[in-house]
């Protein structure tokens, strides 16, 4: 009877990507073991756990990074948008348009402000110049950096501050209009102010992008998150909304590493 | 003696070592440059720009002109030649045959090139080319020098390609990039001043090359901008000149060491100028 009000309270979740008896393999070392995941649409979702758990390994599954390195191999099913994107027929340079990426440290390309936001752009579309400039406009906006460098767009995106930096990357990520936008511990190089802001800008994006965060951080994780999952090993220990996994874990081994005893 | 005071005499000895060595270095350099210059300066006139190599004991002043212009035309062309060859072979050892078994070939035969005597280029040059055509010519000069240009391009190149932090190559394929996007559109630009630099150097080296010239393009007295002759050229006049019993001669030798002198010196300062805002 409900269901209506409910409905307009909280929107249902939707599974934006769905890992399915998901394995990784870096030549024969088995990285990632018989991962089950959903991620939902625009909620921000952490992985967290030890160093070499595999956290990162799974986000870089996400936009196909790892066909970079021909030793290293998916099995399994990876769904997004309905497909299996480990199929062989998938776009890859598609994909990555759908699936934007941000880094560790912050990689600004050698032109400037505004082709750093561009460039993504003339790749998956055509546009006349005045679109483009509210393309860039818009992305640099959404990223919180409009402000700062809209006095300077020519200037080189390397001249930037590294909080501005990373803004200015994740304001290239969101400039192709990606459902989904994978970011790898995108504050451990930076500042305690610059990251207070990027921390932010994650909360704001969620209400139009799918956010997956790898951190090391899990205070970070328990800031930012709607859903966690922890992970050790390559295993998938915990995964869960992001308030029952820090405040009442079901597993020992989650919470002996979310209340520091290990890791 | 502690533990800081001898540390400190370590400190105090290596330093004054790498010091001495260095002014050794500088000492060198500096009677080279003064050398040069002293010698060089009293030829310097209009003549020096503006007349042909004069013939043995001739009466009025000669200068240069033949040689400079045929120098600068074959060091052009040389340089028109191997840059472009040179490139794309780096391109191909950093960003596609980094460990294969063409790029490893690839990469030692170019080693190779770039420590053989340049004498030898010049010898193959002319049994393949000269003896072939018949005859010295600008265009065997060409070849001679853009086959020193290739392996010095080549290697500067590759290794600044291989410097590009692999980060920002994954950043660009998270965009949806193709590989040669990438390449062409951010790790080239991004290691743009380096491979600049690489070239600047390749001129430099062939600037004052004179063995596969003396095989080549040999000389010529006159004007003449025809690459199917032979053509004059600076490190060959000066190698002519000042092995010479004519005064004038020697004294035109000297003038023409100064120039290629300044004019490397010049090519490595407007390197330094160019690049220096960059990191």
């Amino acid at each position: 009877m409900n269901a209506v009000a409910e409905e307009i309270a909280a929107p249902p979740l939707v599974t934006e990507v769905a890992f399915r008896n998901f394995n990784f393999y870096y030549g024969k070392f088995h990285a990632l073991k018989n991962i089950n995941l959903e991620i939902f649409r625009r909620q921000v979702t952490a992985f967290i756990g030890p160093s070499g758990c595999g956290k990162s390994t799974l986000l870089r599954t996400i936009n196909r990074m790892y066909d970079l390195y021909p030793e290293q191999r998916a099995e399994g099913e990876l769904i997004l948008g309905g497909k299996d994107i480990l199929s062989r027929g998938t776009d890859i340079y598609d994909l990555r348009a759908k699936v934007g990426m941000v880094f560790q440290k912050p990689t600004p390309f050698p032109m400037s402000i505004y082709d750093n936001i561009a460039f993504g752009v003339r790749l998956h579309e055509k546009m006349g110049r005045g679109e483009m400039d509210e393309r860039v406009e818009w992305a640099l906006k959404k990223a919180a950096l409009w402000g700062e460098v809209k006095d300077k767009l020519g200037q080189s995106g390397m001249s930037l501050s590294g909080g501005q930096q990373q803004r200015l990357c994740i304001a290239r990520g969101i400039a192709v209009k990606p459902q989904v936008l994978l970011l790898d511990e995108p504050t451990s190089a930076l500042d305690p102010i610059s990251t207070l802001k990027i921390e932010e800008l994650i909360t704001d994006l969620a209400d139009d992008f799918t956010i997956v965060i790898v951190t090391h951080n899990m205070q970070q994780a328990a800031r930012v998150s709607d859903y966690t999952a922890y992970m050790y090993l390559g295993d998938l220990v915990e995964f869960g909304e992001t308030d029952r996994i820090f405040l009442k874990p079901t597993r020992k081994e989650t919470e002996d590493y979310i209340t520091g005893r290990f890791g | 003696m502690n533990l800081h005071q001898s540390r400190y005499l370590t400190n105090r000895v290596a330093l004054a070592l790498s010091l001495s060595a260095m002014a050794f270095g500088i000492f060198w350099l500096m009677w080279i440059l003064w050398t040069v210059l002293d010698l060089g300066i009293a030829g310097l006139s209009l003549d020096l720009f503006t007349k042909m190599t004069p013939p043995p004991g001739a009466k009025e002043a000669g200068g240069l002109a033949n040689a400079i212009a045929g120098s600068a035309i074959m060091v052009g062309l040389a340089t028109a030649i191997g840059t472009p060859i040179g490139i794309l072979s780096g391109v191909y050892l950093a960003e596609y045959g980094q460990s294969t078994w063409l790029g490893n070939v690839t990469r030692f035969i170019n080693d190779v090139l770039l420590s053989a005597p340049s004498i030898v280029i010049g010898l193959f040059i002319y049994a393949v080319y000269v003896a072939q055509v018949g005859g010295f010519s600008g265009w065997a000069g060409v070849i001679a020098l853009a086959l020193i240009v290739i392996p010095v391009v080549v290697r500067t190149t590759e290794n600044m390609l291989i410097l590009v932090p692999n980060s920002l190559r994954e950043a660009v394929y998270a965009l949806g990039a193709r590989k040669w996007e990438v390449i062409l559109k951010v790790t080239i630009r991004a290691s743009k001043a380096g491979i600049i630099t690489g070239i600047l150097l390749a001129v430099a080296r062939i600037a004052g090359e004179t063995a596969p010239l003396l095989f080549t393009s040999l000389s010529n007295q006159f004007w003449s901008l025809n690459l199917n002759e032979p053509m004059a050229n600076l490190p060959v006049t000066i190698f002519k000149f000042a092995m010479s019993p004519f005064t004038d001669w020697q004294q035109l030798a000297w003038a023409g060491v100064f120039l290629i002198t300044l004019g490397v010196l010049a090519i490595n300062v407007a390197a330094r100028v160019l690049f220096q805002e960059k990191r």
